[in-house]
């Protein structure tokens, strides 16, 4: 999960990293009242879950209380790479001398947590890796031991830093990682740290990441998710008791198990269609939950086919079947289905579907190849066999 | 030969009255795998299919001689079993659970090393020597004992691969999951050196997803350390940037982790990478059938 700046700020001022003075505003007005409470030159920060705010004008310097208005009207009057714009933070400008990266992440080949400053700060890190890679230093902590006082040391030397400045640092580092470890973090960044013409640090930015399995133990953090990041149909799947994406192609796909999933996506694409979805219906699915996401998929206007793809070990195929031909009853189906099911009770559900409008295969190439088909190749492509209106005969037909 | 298991191990299933654990005790069972205990706190002295039940790993290694265990213990105590099998010295520990935090894993996953034991998973299927002992949660009839050694981050793409071979006439030798989970016990590279020195196997599918380096790390690997043939396949060409694919692992950041970055540096080591599962086993079978010009 990822929290807002203005929330991960707040939670790292607790560790003592110092940002500057900031007010949340939801509206123009409450940017400028606060604008004003801070004094001179502030900065208007979209609050939304994308990376190159600033790049994409969500990030707007105002000299005045009526500039930050203005600055906080435009910024909450439009999305932001798509995605709405509730709150603007509003923070004090500070004039900056240098700026540094740090940041700590999970780092799964090292099976550890990494810390890594540069004195190439203010631009993505990714970015940074790039054009002076040279420059990231990184260190990794110990998973029993954690980040031992030398290896900050060392950090702070590597920035360039020495007396109070590399003590400051030091500290900062050191909070950084504590506040890592105790928030069940797999990114924490603090990007850019600005080091002021008065000689102190100020972090202008941070970027946490929560580990999903920790929420269940941190309900505080549970707490911070905002519901308005989330996509309408993806909370839907949620609820549902699945794992669902949306993406933007044309074939729906329905199918158990995560690598099975991205892999049926994969040749849905190889026989040139685009998947509508990545969906895992998960181990032992029931009816009710796979009537769910099939529900899911049939509201998804882009979706021109549905291809059911099921491997059966916990997860019966016949229970899929089932729920297949359970939505087919009210109408629900508005596009070609095609169905292939191996594994357990895979001959249970061949028969049910046996005879109903589902077109059957036996591989999952052949399964895509003929979804991509029916869904009328890639999207935008010229008109398939099935538009909307050419559903399948409905129910008479269908039943068992 | 195979590798990690014989048809010797004696296994432990902790949490074995749980609903998963009873059933895959049957599984097992029924598999030929010797499963002589099981652990849950408060059922000492029960019995699930025969298989006499203790409160504690200590109590079931004294009185069974286990040296093995898979355990199905819901993810908020799954670390803390995985700790109590590593005190206990059981070489080797499956955890089939999902959801752990992965920063429990960090410190566990360093505890289980410095114990000498080894970890496979978490969130992961298990593992399967065909006709002769299976761990974890691998559907029985699609496997067959054979030269091919199966490595994967997926279960459902493992059961496909090794049943597209199985149909093909060829078996396998170990098929290892190694789970979906950011930090894992056991990596491609961990079980591609053991398929390396294990007699039976003549070839390695190796199935990987986005997420992480594992991939390329196992591809340096080959390139250097291994002489058998390696098929990969990656899952997640057309996976969208920073969103987790169900598995917590299979996840592109920052533009790492990407299935071309992991087929380039297959490519690059000489590994054959196939576009789909199908593929992916009938090209192991070609390569098991010699060299071609």
């Amino acid at each position: 999960m990822k929290t807002h700046e203005y929330q991960a700020r707040e939670i790292l001022q607790g560790y003592g990293i110092p940002f500057p003075a900031a007010q949340v505003a939801s509206t123009p007005e409450e940017a400028e009242a606060a604008a004003a409470g801070l004094g001179g030159a502030v900065v208007v920060k979209a609050q939304a879950l994308v990376g190159g705010r600033g790049k994409a004008g969500g990030i707007k310097r105002a000299a005045t209380p009526s500039e930050a208005r203005e600055a906080a009207a435009a910024i909450l009057g439009a999305p932001l790479k798509g995605r709405p714009v509730r709150k603007v933070l509003v923070a004090q400008a500070v004039t900056v001398v240098r700026e540094y990266y740090v940041g700590a992440v999970l780092d799964r080949s090292a099976k550890a947590i990494t810390v890594m400053v540069s004195a190439v700060g203010g631009m993505d890190i990714e970015e940074v890796a790039r054009t002076s890679p040279g420059s990231i230093v990184r260190v990794s902590a110990d998973p029993l031991l954690g980040l031992a006082d030398y290896q900050t040391r060392e950090l702070a030397r590597a920035a360039g830093l020495a007396g109070d400045q590399a003590r400051a640092f030091r500290a900062m580092i050191a909070a950084l990682f504590t506040a890592f470890l105790a928030n069940d973090c797999t990114l924490l960044e603090v990007n850019p740290l600005a080091l002021t013409e008065t000689g102190v640090f100020a972090a202008l930015d941070a970027k946490m990441i929560i580990d999903d399995n920790a929420l269940a133990r941190q309900p505080g953090l549970a707490a911070l998710h905002d519901p308005e990041t989330d996509e309408p149909a993806e909370a839907e799947a949620l609820k549902v008791g699945v794992s669902y994406i949306e993406l933007e192609g044309n074939v729906g796909c329905l199918v158990n198990g995560a690598g099975l999933a991205m892999a049926t996506m994969d040749v849905i694409q190889l026989f040139g269609g685009e998947p509508a979805n990545f969906l895992d219906i998960g181990g032992g699915a029931r009816v009710e939950q796979v009537r769910g996401a099939l529900r899911i998929l049939f509201h998804d206007p882009c979706v021109r086919a549905v291809l059911v793809n099921i491997f059966g070990g916990i997860t019966r195929c016949d229970v899929v079947a089932q729920a297949v031909v359970d939505a087919f009853a009210p109408g629900e189906v508005t596009v070609p289905v095609v169905a292939r099911l191996v594994g357990t009770n895979a001959a249970e559900g061949r028969a049910i579907l046996d005879g109903t409008a589902v077109v059957l295969a036996d591989t999952m190439n052949e399964a895509a190849k003929k979804a991509v088909e029916l869904a009328g190749g890639r999207p935008g492509g010229s008109a398939g066999l099935a538009g909307p209106g050419d559903a399948p005969p409905a129910a008479g037909g269908m039943a068992p | 030969m195979s590798i990690l298991v014989t048809g010797d191990t004696r296994v432990l299933v902790q949490n074995i009255t749980g609903l998963e654990g009873r059933f895959h005790t049957k599984q097992m069972l029924a598999y030929g795998t010797r499963v002589l205990a099981g652990t849950a706190p408060g059922h000492g002295g029960e019995t699930v299919a025969g298989v006499p039940v203790f409160e504690s790993v200590r109590e079931a290694v004294e009185a069974t001689g286990v040296n093995a265990t898979v355990s199905f213990v819901p993810a908020r105590f799954a670390g803390d079993a995985i700790v109590e099998a590593a005190d206990n010295l059981i070489p080797l520990i499956v955890c089939i659970s999902e959801w752990i935090p992965v920063l429990d894993m960090v410190k566990i996953c360093a505890h289980v090393k410095a114990k000498g034991c080894r970890l496979v998973g978490p969130n992961c299927p298990g593992i399967m020597t065909p006709g002769c002992c299976k761990l974890g949660i691998l559907p029985g009839d699609i496997f067959m004992p054979g030269p091919v050694g199966i490595v994967s981050r997926s279960g459902t793409l493992t059961y496909e691969i090794a049943g597209a071979l199985t149909r093909l006439g060829v078996g396998q030798s170990t098929c290892v999951g190694i789970g979906g989970d950011p930090i894992i016990g056991t990596t491609f590279v961990d079980v591609l050196s053991l398929f390396q020195e294990d007699p039976q196997t003549r070839a390695i599918a190796l199935i990987g997803e986005i997420g992480g380096s594992d991939e390329e790390e196992a591809a340096a690997f080959i390139a250097e350390k291994v002489t058998k043939p390696v098929v990969a396949f990656v899952a997640g060409r057309t996976a969208p940037p920073d969103r987790r694919m169900g598995h917590a692992g299979a996840i592109v950041t920052g533009g790492r982790g990407t299935a071309a970055d992991k087929i380039a540096a297959f490519q690059r080591a000489g590994v054959k990478v196939c576009d789909s599962t199908d593929e992916t086993a009938e090209m192991v079978v070609r390569l098991l059938a010699g060299p071609t010009a």
